[in-house]
């Protein structure tokens, strides 16, 4: 992909990747370990565990809407992502809707984010960068439900919550081609 | 340091018409002059001693500083430093990158100090006694381990490079060829001897669970820098790394444990991990959509891009260096590759016209920086210098035009594309696009 391969070099990926099981650099890798690993207890990792997939499994309780989200976004957003989330000097949140394919595209949220839960997830685990994980889980919904709004994907009345935010259906949702196995 | 190594060559070897050796000739004799043009690096002007007679200098009639407990380079050597970079200024100072200055360095291992860094919120202060790391989702037993009980553990050592899917960025979309040195623009990459747990181990002692596909990888900084990673790579050559280069990890490289994934994205490299949880699907973390994805022409985007493509970039000479006249020099550079090996490192000195291989230095180990070198006889005409190397498996580095052809406009990440130094008749060297 990011390379050229003349005609006729073939690679055998599954054949490489059962040889290269045991095999390391040249190096042959232990086959077990001392069995040291405490089992985490269920609280343990329901505080550690703060990803949150497509599906949105993990989301937790609460909710917001665009107009308390807007108060949050004044407090806690504006300083960096500018005012209605036109950016600078970190990204722009809002706009670039249909730019992705013209000379001048336009990558925001609303623009090439597949997913609204990765919206939730990373503004709750790394914002605002001053002081990350502060925001309530209340605050996180409504944040991203006026990031939403803003960009024209929701009503500004949609209320965003465990149930309503995986089913956002992001712009360019389709707009990614999966390298994953390539 | 701001000059490549030079030395007045008494006698011209195998030059051909054009002033550059042919490569039979250097076949022959290329390596012992190779060998001869780097020990000529001391008898540069910039390094010239004092005149001999003059009596012994300071350092050789006083008493030198007492042992100390933890060496430095030379106040000499002051001047070698990362190049660092923050888009938000003081803003947010921890986030950004720093380059490892590559003009300055030689061999293969980045020494700790410079290896590159790319925080997304600042290096954590972590103390290792109070940190865990956590394996949960989908396995039979969440398990967590200590930094002590990790370190009990069995543990592989290998060299490999870490490089920063976007390496490079600037050359791929600056509308002008920016004029950094090697390092400014390429010195997101860098290479250690890397000491960890493979990760196996530690998914074995949980147990995966069949349904178990991916898993994601997440930091304890303050980003919480997260990545999703199928499970094949896990089995493949994953480390928990521990060390690196022989201590513990640097701060900015992860202490007290990351993940270490060979020749993919350094970002999926998550450092300060402290958690892994096994899942079916990818998560679709910001960092693996929004950033680190692959723009193309006609508005869609590869994802989970992972590997990073063959590449090579000429180190000495190299642009903000000044050659001193004609004479011979040598063309000193790094190659690597995220599928493999480096088989073969090829030189222009015409910009892409003509070709010839340069020398390996020792043994290229699959997925670790490789040093070639090729003497090269300056007859002190310009000249534009290209590097291209080829992997085990055939992958050959692209030219820029093939990167932006296949890249949308603003298409930065994997620029895995050939750089071109220009070298003018004044010995001026600077960074072009051809």
């Amino acid at each position: 992909m990011f390379t050229f391969k003349p005609v006729g070099v073939a690679l055998a990926t599954a054949t490489l990747l059962a040889a290269c099981a045991t095999q390391m650099n040249d190096t042959v890798v232990p086959a077990r370990g001392p069995g040291l690993g405490r089992v985490a207890t269920a609280q343990e990792i329901r505080a550690a565990d703060i990803s949150i997939p497509p599906s949105g499994e993990g989301l937790p309780a609460g909710g917001g809407d665009a107009k308390q989200g807007a108060q949050v976004y004044a407090t806690q957003c504006q300083a960096c992502h500018g005012e209605k989330g036109m950016g600078k000097p970190a990204d722009a949140l809002v706009g670039g809707i249909g730019s992705l394919a013209t000379p001048k595209p336009v990558r925001t949220v609303g623009s090439f984010w597949p997913y609204a839960t990765t919206l939730f997830d990373y503004t709750r685990r790394a914002m605002p960068l001053q002081n990350p994980k502060s925001l309530t889980d209340d605050e996180v919904y409504a944040v991203s439900a006026y990031v939403l709004y803003l960009n024209g994907i929701i009503a500004e009345n949609a209320q965003m919550n465990a149930q309503t935010l995986p089913q956002v259906k992001m712009p360019n949702r389709d707009g990614f081609i999966d390298y994953s196995k390539k | 340091m701001n000059q490549p190594t030079r030395r007045n060559a008494a006698a011209p070897v195998n030059a051909r018409a054009d002033d550059t050796l042919d490569r039979r000739g250097f076949l022959t004799q290329g390596i012992k002059v190779a060998g001869a043009a780097l020990a000529g690096g001391a008898v540069a002007p910039a390094f010239a001693a004092e005149p001999i007679g003059k009596g012994f200098p300071a350092w050789a009639t006083t008493m030198g500083k007492p042992l100390n407990t933890y060496g430095q380079p030379s106040r000499f050597e002051e001047p070698v430093k990362r190049y660092a970079s923050s888009g938000y200024g003081t803003l947010a100072p921890g986030t950004g990158s720093a380059r490892a200055p590559l003009e300055k360095l030689e061999g293969v291992i980045t020494p700790n100090g410079l290896h590159y860094e790319r925080s997304h919120n600042g290096v954590p202060d972590i103390d290792p006694a109070k940190h865990q790391l956590l394996i949960h989702g989908l396995v039979k037993r969440p398990l967590t381990f200590s930094i002590a009980e990790l370190s009990r553990y069995p543990m592989v050592s290998r060299i490999c490079f870490l490089e920063c899917a976007g390496n490079s960025a600037a050359n791929a979309i600056a509308p002008e060829p920016p004029q950094a040195s090697a390092g400014g623009v390429h010195g997101l990459v860098s290479c250690a001897d890397w000491t960890g747990i493979p990760l196996a181990l530690l998914l074995d002692e949980a147990g995966v669970d069949p349904a178990g596909k991916w898993l994601l990888a997440e930091g304890a900084d303050s980003a919480a820098m997260s990545r999703s990673v199928p499970l094949t790579k896990a089995y493949d050559d994953a480390l928990i790394a521990l060390y690196q280069n022989g201590e513990r990890l640097r701060p900015e490289n992860g202490y007290p444990v990351r993940l270490l994934l060979p020749g993919w994205q350094g970002n999926m490299s998550v450092k300060w991990l402290s958690r892994i949880k096994v899942t079916d699907g990818p998560t679709h973390t910001k960092d693996e959509t929004s950033k680190y994805t692959n723009p193309l022409p006609d508005g869609k985007a590869r994802q989970f891009t992972f590997e990073l493509g063959v590449k090579s970039v000429i180190t000495r000479p190299s642009a903000t260096m000044t050659m001193h006249g004609a004479g011979l020099y040598e063309i000193s550079g790094l190659a690597w590759s995220g599928a493999g090996r480096i088989s073969r490192v090829e030189v222009s000195l015409d910009g892409g016209a003509s070709w010839r291989d340069a020398a390996l230095q020792g043994q290229a180990l699959p997925k670790s920086l490789v040093r070639f070198r090729l003497p090269w006889d300056w007859n002190g005409a310009p000249a534009l210098l290209q590097s291209r190397a080829i992997d085990e498996k055939g992958n050959v580095q692209q030219t820029r035009k093939m990167y932006k052809a296949e890249n949308a406009v603003d298409g930065r990440f994997h620029n895995n594309s050939i750089v071109t130094w220009s070298v003018s008749a004044d010995g001026s060297v600077k960074n072009v696009y051809v």
